[in-house]
């Protein structure tokens, strides 16, 4: 069992008031707050190991190459990945996949077809978007349900000999909604496409593990799942990550150089041009750590907790409803109440010390989709608690009383 | 008519006289309430500030040496700040309105609807305002 109030010990941000009150933090879809450990991670890398990676003889050169590497072995471990060199570090979830997308605009012909889905945000649509405009190809979009569940019967008829690429997230941002990822890439691969599957959401919240789901993509952020921001990382397969043109040029993802020709380094360094972010790289696997020795079972049976508890404490509420009801669901509530502006309940929930989501959290086409101009989103950690969900009833309550 | 200035000075004047925050809100919403609706048919696409958060329409016209604005939003909380910002400046001469500064919403301690993410089309609107009023300017 998770011994909550020791955990949140270890995150200093959280003992601080805001606008008079004990914070309360229930935007962690959007980051999540960092452990000491995290912190300290980083200070120590500036104080006792900056140095450029990969490239210096010297003792500090190696030591940094020594941490960043152990780091892309966690990721691997943490993800279930073969080979170290299907790890590649990013900038974050969003660069992992416009690296992808960037990688098939070569790839694709103009009859070909690219397949998102409906409860994508738009780190998952707009790279797709510029990679159909530039080879031509067609973007289709997988529908929902009014549960916010995908439609796996209009998904199979959607894939075809032309489908390429099917980009889905893992679970959904807006809708809490947990995809099923490994019928979708098992239907995906019988129509020979590849899948790119987004974690930026699943990585804190549930295991991962690319060999089982067979996924050709899976793209983590660190900053989602205890770790700095910054960083992040892209799993692929080595055939695909080999087919791929470079995303960046530049240092580091060269093997020679002359103004004749340049060939390129293997990998993961064919995609890692430039000095990365070494101090996030280094702290990811300080979270990736951390949250392992919470145990990720553990995390999710409390975080399920959370997230009945806060479902029916809020259903009490005159006038609530639910905006994404799919019955497997992450710890992520979106909701409206009666006509209220989710912006003006954000605002007055903002002044009573809760700090929620308000507004189409970057998946326009969602709100669009259910016809509002946004939700309040109230996303969960494994540091939350009831006397927080608590907290949020009243405040919602409060905030209804001012509005209406 | 009172110059800018002064209703201004009207306006943090009134919001003195509440304590607290939770007081100042309830009048802006209350303002949000009363403010005039614009005209259906100048709630347009072209007429529309879009902010992250909520959504605003603005319309302006122009009568004698005046500019007039009429505005919507569909947040409370954003209506009742447009409120305000119709009541400084509509019915004032363009060239006022480019001139003026409209450090008042600070200053009756809404500072956050000032902030870039916060704004909500805020600043958008004030500049909108200006422009419109700009525009009207060089008509003359």
């Amino acid at each position: 069992m998770l011994n909550v109030s020791k955990i949140r010990q270890q995150f200093p941000i959280l003992h601080q008031e805001v606008n008079g009150y004990p914070l309360v933090y229930l935007d962690n879809g959007a980051t999540t707050q960092k452990p000491k450990v995290v912190i300290d991670a980083i200070q120590r890398y500036y104080e006792m190991q900056n140095s450029n990676i990969h490239r210096g003889v010297h003792y500090l050169s190696q030591l940094a190459t020594d941490e960043y590497e152990a780091s892309r072995e966690t990721v691997r471990k943490h993800l279930n990945a073969d080979h170290l060199h299907e790890i590649i570090f990013t900038k974050g979830n969003t660069e992992a996949i416009n690296l992808v997308a960037n990688g098939f605009r070569a790839l694709l012909a103009s009859t070909d077809e690219v397949l998102v889905s409906a409860m994508e945000h738009h780190s998952n649509i707009v790279p797709w978007q510029m990679a159909c405009e530039s080879s031509g190809a067609s973007l289709k979009v997988i529908p929902m349900n009014s549960k916010g569940e995908l439609d796996m019967k209009a998904y199979e008829s959607l894939l075809s000999n032309n489908t390429k690429v099917v980009a889905v997230n893992h679970i959904s941002n807006a809708l809490g909604t947990i995809n099923p990822v490994k019928e979708i890439i098992q239907l995906a691969h019988q129509a020979s496409a590849a899948v790119l599957v987004d974690g930026a959401q699943s990585g804190p919240h549930s295991h991962i593990d690319v060999k089982d789901l067979d996924a050709d993509f899976y793209c983590i952020s660190g900053h989602k799942i205890y770790g700095p921001t910054g960083i992040g990382a892209l799993y692929g397969k080595e055939e695909w990550l080999n087919k791929l043109p470079p995303y960046q040029g530049g240092g580091e993802m060269i093997a020679t150089v002359s103004f004749k020709e340049t060939t390129y380094a293997t990998l993961p360094h064919k995609f890692e041009a430039g000095t990365p972010n070494i101090a996030g790289g280094i702290a990811l696997k300080t979270a990736i750590d951390w949250l392992n020795d919470i145990g990720l079972d553990n995390v999710m049976a409390y975080e399920n907790e959370l997230l009945e508890y806060a479902t029916q404490e809020l259903a009490k509420i005159e006038g609530m409803r639910f905006i994404g009801t799919a019955s497997n669901k992450a710890a992520v509530i979106s909701f409206l109440v009666g006509d209220i502006h989710p912006y003006d309940m954000g605002m007055i929930l903002d002044k009573l010390g809760i700090a929620v989501r308000t507004g189409h959290h970057c998946a326009q086409p969602v709100m669009d989709e259910f016809c509002i101009p946004g939700t309040i989103r109230a996303s969960f950690a494994v540091y939350n608690t009831k006397e927080e969900v608590d907290r949020l009833v009243e405040g919602v309550k409060k905030a209804q009383q001012m509005l209406s | 008519m009172a110059s800018i200035k002064e209703i201004q000075q009207d306006i943090i004047d009134e919001f003195d006289m509440f304590d607290e925050w939770m007081e100042k809100y309830e009048h802006i919403i209350d303002l949000g309430k009363s403010l005039p609706l614009i005209e259906d048919a100048h709630k347009t696409e072209d007429n529309l500030i879009k902010g992250c958060q909520s959504r605003v329409w603005l319309h302006a016209n122009k009568e004698d040496d005046k500019v007039v604005y009429t505005a919507d939003s569909d947040a409370i909380m954003t209506k009742g700040i447009i409120a305000l910002l119709v009541r400084t400046f509509s019915g004032q001469k363009a060239q006022d309105i480019v001139e003026a500064d409209t450090d008042f919403i600070n200053q009756i301690g809404l500072k956050e609807q000032l902030s870039p993410t916060r704004a909500n089309g805020l600043v958008s609107m004030v500049k909108q305002m200006k422009l419109y009023a700009l525009a009207f300017q060089s008509q003359n």
